[in-house]
């Protein structure tokens, strides 16, 4: 993304646009004051809004992009910047629509299994809120504890439930945003499906693109009876990949599957001592959930595959504390690696399961080529990778190699059949990749899409879709120009 | 041959938008039925673009051309103790007639689910990628063949229920699950106020349900999962252990005696929470209370406003006046992007224009 500068007198004009509406709303005009805002969790960029508004309503979030609309200036939606592909990194020439302050559960009915919340609230706010009725939230990125359900539909979150759960859009009834035109569309419904297309699902995801989320109501489950949890230690990441198919391909769909590679055993060693197993190449965390029995039952089904398959120690969780302390490792990995040095950076690509080896070989081979450090720490049973790239910023260049490494990885989950984000958006990030994932007519297509949402493109330009301009300049079009580099692949 | 197919269906579609001639697209015909009737068109056959184009049963993904007989997808799954799990309707009639085949393309584009789908997601729940030829006559692929997929707008999940209108599809990957090691069902004696709420307390709690269809007081509930899982949700729910797999197909594919004849048949797609309504007329009720069937009732006006007071939404699902709109109206906001939406895959509007709303 470009920093533009807005237009002389841009800036008073929007100031007293927003100053003008009802109820009146707050306002962030003063460097001092803009300054958090500069960037979300892509903490790599940073830029200055022109302005932040922190309204409470959805009328007002209407008045501000009606305001915006009018002048043209763009309008970047930020949650609780955990974001970490920069989706809600703000634009020098537009206002950063904050929304944080909009953050009540507004109904939570226990027999309906739905709750109906604003975008502000937190994602683990709306399982606690649950709990006593027996119910959760699935979706839990691993910043849960601070992200909202606002970033969650905006980016589809994931999590470590997902091979089980689903992602966000698997768990919502409906959403309901401002439109460009200031217009309040809503999607889904309370009941299972809606009338027309299915909008939920392009707005789900779509980075603050398509609208402003103003409402969602999401759908509750009920907590299972029993959960098993076990980590078993491999001398290989083929093993351990293999063991993930196997347990998959016996009808077994565990609620989490997660898999770390040796430097991050070492890292957490290091950081927490856990006393993992010594040696071992590859951990695999597996989590199966259901009734009493059922649970017990995967338990040491999928026990006895990781045996077969060559693990070299399994440890069963006997209890909460035992199960809390396994998951403190995949948990609190990234906090771990950031002893290895002070820098790293995190990429998302997801590819089919039983390329898992091959693609870990490559990421090593690469990551030798660039002289870099990369840990992987994933979801196993997704095929949703996710290499840490060590770099030291104080390093002159050493940022742009690492940016370039994760590009060329991404690169590779495209080439093994993949894509160049699971769950963690493309935001500006990988805009790039999005280059080579798709040819110049789906592009052309999610502009499209976006037309008929935001005619105008002032909701997050620049961001989650490249223009075709760009593609052509970075080159990406051109290794496609209806030639693939590998046409054997499916491409989707 | 299969992507001299999708080329000549490009052009197909290219030479038709420069004459602005409608098209009607047909797989195997056996959803024919659903859906407003459109103006003239000439028909677009695609049942023949069939076969699966892969499947990776320990990936848990399915990739298939759109016209693969539905029967035949789930027997290749099946093969590997997998299903489709929202488990579409086939709706291919019966009698001694020339059986119209369904194709799993019509399975996405009806986006019509089966009783399963409360409980285990609707097919645009297991859609992960779609290709399609738009009305530019441009073959474009969305989505992808693994389980997480952010990248883009979910164009691919677009496609299920847009009835042909913003794409033609010639190839789909689905999420797959496997098929639940052990199935019953249990049978209550209740009537409809008691069966939805009995229904929902029961979605509260971690039982294996998979299918709840409530008529003439009596509630049935199948439950599905590991044998154990099965074995002591039925220890807790009580009830009459009944063999009813022909009942649950028959509900599906609405063989059973409450969907005969041709009285106009209404689908009210309502929060499963919601009180009974028009006690007057026979109903069947699905989906946890999330679905209620109603025949033959003389005001579509008061069928809509019903559904909508609930927060739901009405189709004509069969028969009737269909003049009257098959599908709930959208509000104006809706409208609008839904308008947008079809000029801008469908520019010259030539795919099943009509089919959906009037556009």
């Amino acid at each position: 993304m470009d920093a533009v500068a807005a237009a002389p007198g841009t800036r008073e004009r929007t100031l007293d646009a927003l100053r003008a509406v009802r109820p009146a709303l707050a306002i962030v005009a003063d460097d001092e004051g803009l300054k958090p805002f500069e960037t979300d969790a892509f903490i790599a960029h940073r830029e200055t809004p022109m302005l932040a508004v922190m309204p409470e309503s959805e009328e007002q979030v209407r008045a501000v992009v009606r305001a915006c609309r009018r002048l043209g200036v763009p309008v970047v939606t930020r949650g609780a910047g955990t974001g970490i592909s920069g989706g809600a990194i703000p634009r020098s020439d537009g206002v950063l629509l904050v929304m944080t302050r909009m953050r009540a559960i507004v109904s939570l009915d226990p027999v309906a299994r739905t709750a109906t919340v604003e975008p502000g609230v937190r994602n683990l706010a709306v399982s606690e809120a649950a709990a006593p009725a027996g119910l959760f939230y699935a979706p839990d990125p691993s910043s849960q504890s601070i992200c909202s359900i606002g970033g969650n539909v905006a980016e589809n979150s994931g999590g470590v439930h997902c091979l089980k759960y689903g992602l966000t859009t698997h768990n919502l009834l409906a959403v309901r945003t401002v439109d460009a035109d200031g217009d309040v569309v809503e999607t889904g419904s309370l009941a299972l499906d809606a009338p027309g297309y299915d909008l939920m699902a392009l707005v789900t995801g779509s980075e603050g693109n398509l609208g402003v989320v103003t409402r969602v109501c999401v759908r509750l489950l009920p907590l299972p009876e029993r959960t098993e949890t076990l980590l078993a230690a491999f001398a290989s990441v083929r093993q351990a990949a293999e063991a993930v198919g196997e347990i998959i391909g016996a009808g077994i769909v565990p609620a989490a599957l997660e898999m770390m590679d040796r430097i991050v055993i070492e890292a957490c060693e290091r950081s927490m001592a856990l006393g993992f197993p010594r040696g071992a190449e590859a951990l695999l965390l597996a989590e199966v959930d259901g009734g009493e029995e059922e649970a017990r039952e995967a338990l040491a089904a999928v026990r006895a595959i990781l045996e077969r398959c060559g693990a070299t120690e399994v440890r069963v969780a006997a209890d909460a504390v035992e199960r809390e302390r396994l998951w403190k490792s995949r948990k609190g990995a990234f906090t771990a690696l950031a002893t290895i040095l002070p820098d790293f950076y995190t990429i998302d690509g997801t590819i089919p399961r039983r390329r898992l080896p091959d693609i870990l070989e490559r990421v090593y081979a690469l990551a030798a080529e660039y002289g870099l450090v990369v840990g992987n720490v994933f979801h196993a049973g997704d095929g949703n990778i996710h290499p840490c790239i060590f770099y030291d910023a104080n390093q002159p260049g050493e940022l742009e190699r690492g940016e370039e490494l994760g590009g060329r990885i991404l690169e590779a989950c495209v080439e093994a059949g993949g894509t160049i984000t699971g769950e963690h958006g493309v935001g500006i990030e990988k805009l790039r990749q999005m280059c080579v994932q798709f040819r110049a007519p789906e592009l052309a297509a999610f502009h499209d899409v976006k037309g008929a949402f935001d005619p105008g493109g002032i909701l997050n330009p620049g961001k989650a879709v490249p223009t075709l301009k760009r593609c052509a300049e970075w080159g990406g079009m051109h290794v496609h120009g209806g030639q693939m580099p590998r046409p054997d692949i499916p491409r989707f | 041959m299969e992507e001299t197919f999708v080329a000549e269906l490009c052009e197909r579609v290219r030479d038709h938008a420069a004459r602005g001639r409608a098209l009607r697209i047909r797989g195997g015909g056996s959803k024919e039925f659903y859906g407003a009737p459109g103006g003239e068109a000439e028909v677009l056959e695609v049942g023949r673009h069939a076969g699966i184009v892969a499947y990776e049963p320990k990936e848990l993904v399915l990739t298939v051309r759109s016209g693969t007989a539905l029967e035949e997808v789930e027997a290749a799954l099946a093969a590997e103790r997998q299903m489709l799990p929202f488990e579409p309707p086939h709706f291919e009639g019966s009698g001694t007639q020339p059986r119209a085949l369904a194709t799993i393309g019509g399975a996405v584009a009806s986006g019509l689910s089966g009783p399963r789908r409360p409980y285990a997601g609707a097919v645009r729940d297991f859609v992960l990628g779609t290709r399609i030829v738009n009305g530019k006559g441009e073959d474009l692929a969305f989505g992808g063949r693994v389980i997480k997929n952010v990248a883009g707008y979910d164009v691919s999940r677009l496609m299920a229920g847009a009835l042909g209108t913003l794409g033609v599809i010639t190839e789909v990957s689905f999420k797959v699950l496997p098929r639940p090691a052990a199935e019953t069902t249990l049978a209550f004696e209740l009537d409809q106020a008691a069966a939805i709420e009995q229904a929902n307390r029961w979605a509260g709690q971690p039982l294996p349900l998979s299918a709840t269809a409530w008529e003439d007081g009596r509630l049935r509930v199948r439950l599905s999962g590991a044998a154990t899982a099965v074995a002591a949700a039925k220890a807790k729910m009580g009830g009459e252990e009944i063999d009813a797999m022909q009942y649950w197909q028959d509900l599906r594919d609405q063989r059973l005696p409450f969907f005969a004849g041709d009285r106009p048949l209404w689908r009210l797609s309502v929060p499963q929470t919601t009180e009974p309504f028009l006690p007057e007329h026979g109903q069947l009720v699905e989906w946890g209370g999330g679905v209620r069937w109603i025949r033959g009732h003389p005001d579509p006006l008061a069928v809509r406003s019903t559904a909508e007071r609930a927060g739901g939404h009405a189709t004509l699902f069969r028969g009737g006046d269909k003049s009257i709109g098959v599908f709930h109206p959208l509000k104006p906001a809706l409208a609008k992007i839904h308008r947008r939406l079809k000029l801008a895959f469908d520019p010259a509007g030539i795919l099943n224009p009509g089919r959906m709303y009037d556009f």
